[in-house]
């Protein structure tokens, strides 16, 4: 069971408290009607799904209940950082080597 | 009394305190501390299994959990038959019973012993090969024949009455083995302040200080050192020790599995113990000091009872007071069956001979040996032993072949070398390293905050082990925030040391020869399985592992996995480490499911919701139906009705009085503050921003690919303040939706969102008299349709307590829902069923909503939609609005698919026979001549017999479906094919005039 860090409440808590939200820093289009198909498509079915680094959201459901940001490695497992919704993806990771 | 193999003088148990046990119904008396293993051997009892595929008699190989053979059935009653217990580890308790496994009809004389003699047909790869023809020999033939005579133990024919407690706990330095190394690590952590966790296998601590007979540290014993170690440790506030306690799982951020055992070893556990305690530990730092097993020699029948590890009679000797034997030979490669010799020669035990397969060893043990008198021989190998049922000779010939001798002996001590136990290491991810030199895998690159210890850790020697251990403790306790302990290193004034040894087949078991030299021993996998393995192909250690099974049984390879490996590499002409080492797994040891379930069972096994009236419905006749975690009333029969009697009643009593029907299970959710309709309009398909307070609105929720989420009624209370109703699964699925719209897409909006489905108990009052019902009982309300038309909702009082006050119909009849507090529910509930008796009403139930709701064509989201349903399939077209610019879900309702012509989409179903009922789900077609496969044009989502329009009513998704109004489809069914006919879904008061009836 993984401890994840919730940018909220400021803590880590066990993972039975979460519950993962898919992929992260994918805006809805503000006007959506007008989207081409070929748009609508990448906003609403593409995903990354990297072997990595993956930039995710998370939800404390059974916390806090908000949702916030996460980078993950989905090798390892292992949780870079987390950060709030609506901060933007980190430039630079910890740990990083450049 | 003591049993003709206990040597007194011997061993650290109290030989007064006896304890009576049977075996295969004979009776036996063992001693207090024995294991069933050691109990059995001081018994003289080698022969205790037979073997998986070839049942060849099997005894002991080990004294510990790595022990292959030695399986058997633990039986306490009909219910706790517990089987696959390792003799080796069971202890024994007065009255204990325990059965062997696998052979029929005895032990001595086992029929499936016949597939020893058939083996070349069982030999590596034949579960893939053999059962590949003919199909009909699996079913008849292979199947229940090989199950028969396979299998390992028989399982209880009751539940397990027995209760398993679970606990959680946090440490800074966990510590996992409680030997030599394992304690001096907890010591140098504890002795920091930090709390430490230390958990052992075994009923002691001391691992292999339990046989290592001239072990001395700090001036005493290297056993007792241990155990006052462990003394001074228990006493320390900080501290946790944990004996009977696995580590059976290593997972992600230092979070270990453990297991103890609390009340197998007991006579009477009573039910107050549990039987077994689950920790999940976090720990910031983790001590490995899981030691080393030793490995058997691989040579022809080598698993005859009486043939065991060198360290396991060590064991039985030095701990236990048992001899394996009176005359035993030795089998090395290494050092340290040289003290294994030496013991039990000064405990008085005829030590035939010792064979070496190395040239020229030398050493203090070896010099040890020679002086007390005992054969030692040279570069020979021992190439067979014999007897059957218990071994009675070694068969021993020089390396490289010559001239054979025949040595009597009851036991064989063979010792191949030590493997460093890196399971635990390598599940928690790290990367085992290959050392060359001495030929063994240790931890190479670490992936948590962990560090091995000891002989896990490749130490050669006792004081090696606990120099490194205490060093390892102290750094992991300073790195978690220890301060600096004030304690002294413990001091190894002697102490062993464990060199090389050899891995893969012993000379006259090598390449070209076919005889049975066990690899390993669980899975009936040889030398020469292996090599098959690799001539037919398999160059991967993981193929090898699958063809052969070798390390796939319960003890997981811990004894096989580097012979097995060796073999390969020596056959594919490769070095080791590019054949690579099959990955280690948890459990480490088998682990019950009792103790991974826990309290999670029965009752516990997930949570009951109830509502306000449960009790008024279970006390008037109910039976419940389980949706989701909840128990609704699913229909009320009276003294002689069947389902179908009770349903048929309820439905026409609503319809011609009025009906109670209990909808508290709905999702309910406030949506509050300025900007709630803006919000409401993003997440609904509806119009919101015009309905006027006191209004109710049918709602419909999309995702964003256009799909009906979920429905349900909304009431404006507030401009404000809205009242949203979910489907009765989907209220935690739409409460998260929701949130997750306005914490992330929309955060500009001021709302707030409460959930609120349990503090409201809500009240279907439907049917032409439900105005009449509730009126007398509500203070503060305009009930008349002028006042208060359908699809309205008002607040006031009812029974004295507060109440929203919704007009709505899920029936098609005039209707209300009575909105409560919960704690109040039952009692309203009771007022509301006073008055409607008055007026001939009845209480219905769950398949009567769902029966009156078909008559009129109202849709069930999850039952009449799949997720691939727009409202325009659904035919609520209607309920989008078409001004609207944005709302979840508007772009997807736009996708060329979406829009395409000939979509499934509901319509009504009508048979041609008035009387049958369709299955729900049954597929139809258009031609019930085409050829099978046929194509399917769609399905059936709801189907009932319907009381009130006197015939079967269906709704269905077809494709095409508005466009095939009175066409005739088909129903193809296992009896014969159904006509139906394609109609409009309402089926009763098509224009809706009941609403106000
Ligand atoms: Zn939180």
């Amino acid at each position: 069971m993984l401890l994840i860090r919730c940018p909220y409440c400021e803590e880590e808590r066990p993972e039975l408290e979460f519950r993962n939200a898919g992929e992260a820093h994918i805006a809805r289009p503000t006007n959506i009607a007008a989207e081409s198909d070929d748009d609508f498509e990448k906003f609403f079915f593409i995903r990354a799904n990297p072997k990595g680094v993956i930039y995710e959201r998370w939800r404390h459901i059974h916390g806090c209940a908000r949702f916030f940001n996460a980078v993950r490695d989905t090798v390892t497992d292992k949780f870079v950082m987390t950060y709030k919704a609506g901060e933007p993806k980190p430039a630079k990771l910890p740990g990083a080597s450049k | 009394m003591n049993a003709v193999f206990r040597i007194s003088g011997a061993g650290r148990l109290s030989q007064a305190k006896t304890a009576s046990f049977s075996f295969d119904d004979k009776p036996y008396i063992g001693i207090e501390g024995d294991t069933l293993a050691s109990a059995l051997l001081a018994n003289g009892v080698h022969l205790v299994g037979r073997s998986f595929k070839y049942h060849r008699p099997r005894g002991f190989l080990s004294a510990g959990a790595e022990e292959p053979n030695a399986l058997v059935q633990i039986v306490r009653d009909d219910a706790r038959k517990t089987p696959n217990v390792r003799a080796t580890v069971q202890e024994l308790y007065d009255g204990l019973t325990a059965n062997s496994q696998n052979r029929w009809p005895s032990l001595a004389f086992d029929v499936g012993a016949v597939n020893d003699l058939a083996s070349p047909m069982f030999s590596a790869g034949f579960y893939y090969k053999t059962f590949m023809w003919p199909k009909w020999a699996w079913k008849d033939l292979y199947e229940p024949k090989i199950r028969a005579a396979a299998g390992l133990g028989v399982s209880p024919e009751k539940p397990d009455p027995d209760h398993y407690a679970a606990r959680y706990a946090h440490c800074e330095v966990l510590v996992l083995g409680g030997g030599a190394a394992g304690i001096a690590a907890a010591l140098a952590a504890a002795e920091t302040g930090v709390r430490v966790i230390l958990a052992d296998e075994q009923a002691e601590f001391g691992g292999s200080l339990r046989f290592e007979s001239g072990a001395r540290i700090d001036g005493q014993d290297g056993y007792a050192w241990a155990q006052a170690a462990i003394a001074k440790l228990k006493a320390m506030d900080n501290v946790r020790v944990l004996s009977r306690t696995t580590a059976f799982g290593y997972y992600a951020q230092n979070f270990v599995g453990l297991v103890e055992r609390v009340s197998d070893h007991l006579k009477n556990p009573g039910r107050e113990l549990a039987r077994e305690r689950l920790w999940q530990v976090r720990a910031n730092r983790v001590v490995i000091a899981t030691g080393a097993i030793e490995r058997h020699m691989v040579f022809a029948n080598n698993d005859r009872p009486g043939v065991m590890l060198a360290s396991a009679a060590r064991t039985y000797l030095n701990h236990y007071g048992v001899a394996v034997g009176r005359n035993v030979g030795v089998y090395t490669a290494n050092d340290s069956a040289y003290a294994a010799a030496i013991d039990l020669k000064k405990a008085g035990v005829n030590v035939a001979a010792i064979v070496d397969l190395r040239d020229n060893p030398a050493g203090p043990v070896i010099d040890e040996a020679r002086g007390l008198g005992i054969e030692i021989n040279f570069g020979r190998a021992v190439v067979s032993a014999g007897g059957k049922l218990r071994v009675s000779s070694m068969t021993v010939q020089p390396k490289n072949g010559g001239g054979e001798r025949t040595i009597p002996v009851d036991a064989i001590l063979m010792s191949a070398g030590w493997t460093p136990s890196v399971h635990l290491f390598s599940q928690s991810r790290g990367k085992v390293a290959f050392n060359d030199e001495t030929k063994r895998f240790v931890p190479g690159t670490y992936a948590q905050d962990c560090v091995s210890v000891g002989a896990c850790n490749g130490a050669d020697g006792l004081a090696a082990s606990v120099d490194e251990a205490y060093a390892a403790g102290a750094k992991a306790a300073k790195e978690a925030g220890g301060k600096i302990g004030k304690g002294a290193k413990p001091k190894v004034d002697a102490g062993e040391s464990w060199s090389r040894g050899m891995l893969g087949a012993a000379p006259g078991a090598g390449p070209g020869t076919t005889v049975k030299a066990f690899v390993d021993f669980q899975n009936d996998v040889t030398a020469k399985d292996i090599r098959q393995a690799v001539h037919e192909g398999m160059h991967s250690i993981e193929h090898v592992k699958r063809f052969t099974t070798n390390g796939m049984a319960t003890d997981q390879g811990k004894t096989s996995n580097m012979h097995g490996l060796a073999i390969a590499a020596e056959e594919l002409g490769k070095p080791i480490p590019q054949v690579g080492l099959t990955t280690f797994r948890a459990p480490y040891t088998p682990v019950t499911f009792g103790s991974i379930v826990g309290h999670a069972r029965g009752a516990l096994f997930d949570p009951t919701r109830r509502t306000a009236t449960h009790g008024w419905a279970a006390s008037h006749g109910a039976v419940f139906e389980d949706v989701g975690h909840w128990k609704r009333a699913w229909y009320f029969p009276k003294a002689g009705e069947d389902m179908h009697a009770a349903v048929n009643r309820e439905c026409v009593t609503v319809r011609k009085a009025g009906g109670l029907f209990d909808a508290s299970t709905l999702g309910k959710i406030e949506v509050v503050g300025p900007d709630a309709a803006k919000f409401m309009e993003l997440l609904y398909t509806n119009p919101w921003e015009k309905l006027e307070t006191g209004r109710c609105r049918y709602g419909i929720m999309l995702r964003e690919d256009g799909f009906i989420y979920d429905d349900g009624v909304v009431g404006r209370l507030a401009p404000d303040r809205f009242h949203v109703t979910t489907t009765t699964g989907g209220a935690p699925r739409v409460m998260n939706h929701m949130e997750d719209y306005l914490q992330t897409e929309f955060p500009h909006l001021n709302v707030w969102l409460t959930s609120i489905t349990e503090q409201w108990a809500v009240i279907a009052v439907q049917g032409p008299k439900s105005r009449d019902i509730i009126a007398p009982l509500v203070e503060g309300i305009d009930m008349s349709d002028e006042a208060m038309p359908h699809m309205s909702v008002r607040e006031g009082k009812i029974c004295g307590v507060p109440t929203r006050l919704f007009r709505m119909s899920f029936t098609g009849e005039r209707g209300f829902e009575v909105n409560v507090p919960a704690d109040y529910g039952e009692a309203v509930w009771e007022a509301l069923w006073a008055e409607g008796r008055k007026h001939g009403a009845t209480a219905y139930g769950t398949e009567t909503m769902h029966v009156l709701r078909a008559e009129k064509g109202y849709i069930i989201v999850g039952q009449d939609t799949d997720g691939t349903v727009t409202p325009n399939d659904a035919g609520l077209d209607w309920a989008v609005g078409k001004k609207k610019t944005d709302f979840v879900g508007i772009r997807g309702l736009t996708r060329p698919d979406l829009v395409a012509k000939g979509r499934k989409q509901l319509v009504g179903l009508k048979t041609k026979d008035p009387k049958v009922v369709l299955e729900e789900g049954a597929q139809i077609v258009a031609d019930p001549k085409q050829p099978i496969p046929m194509k399917m044009i769609g399905h059936v989502t709801s189907s009932y017999w319907s009381e009130n329009c006197g015939r079967s009513i269906a709704l269905a998704l077809v494709a095409g479906g508005r466009d095939r109004m009175g066409e005739t489809l088909y129903v193809p069914m296992p009896n014969g094919t159904i006509e139906v006919e394609v109609t409009g879904m309402v089926f009763v008061d098509e224009k809706g005039e009941r609403l106000n009836g």
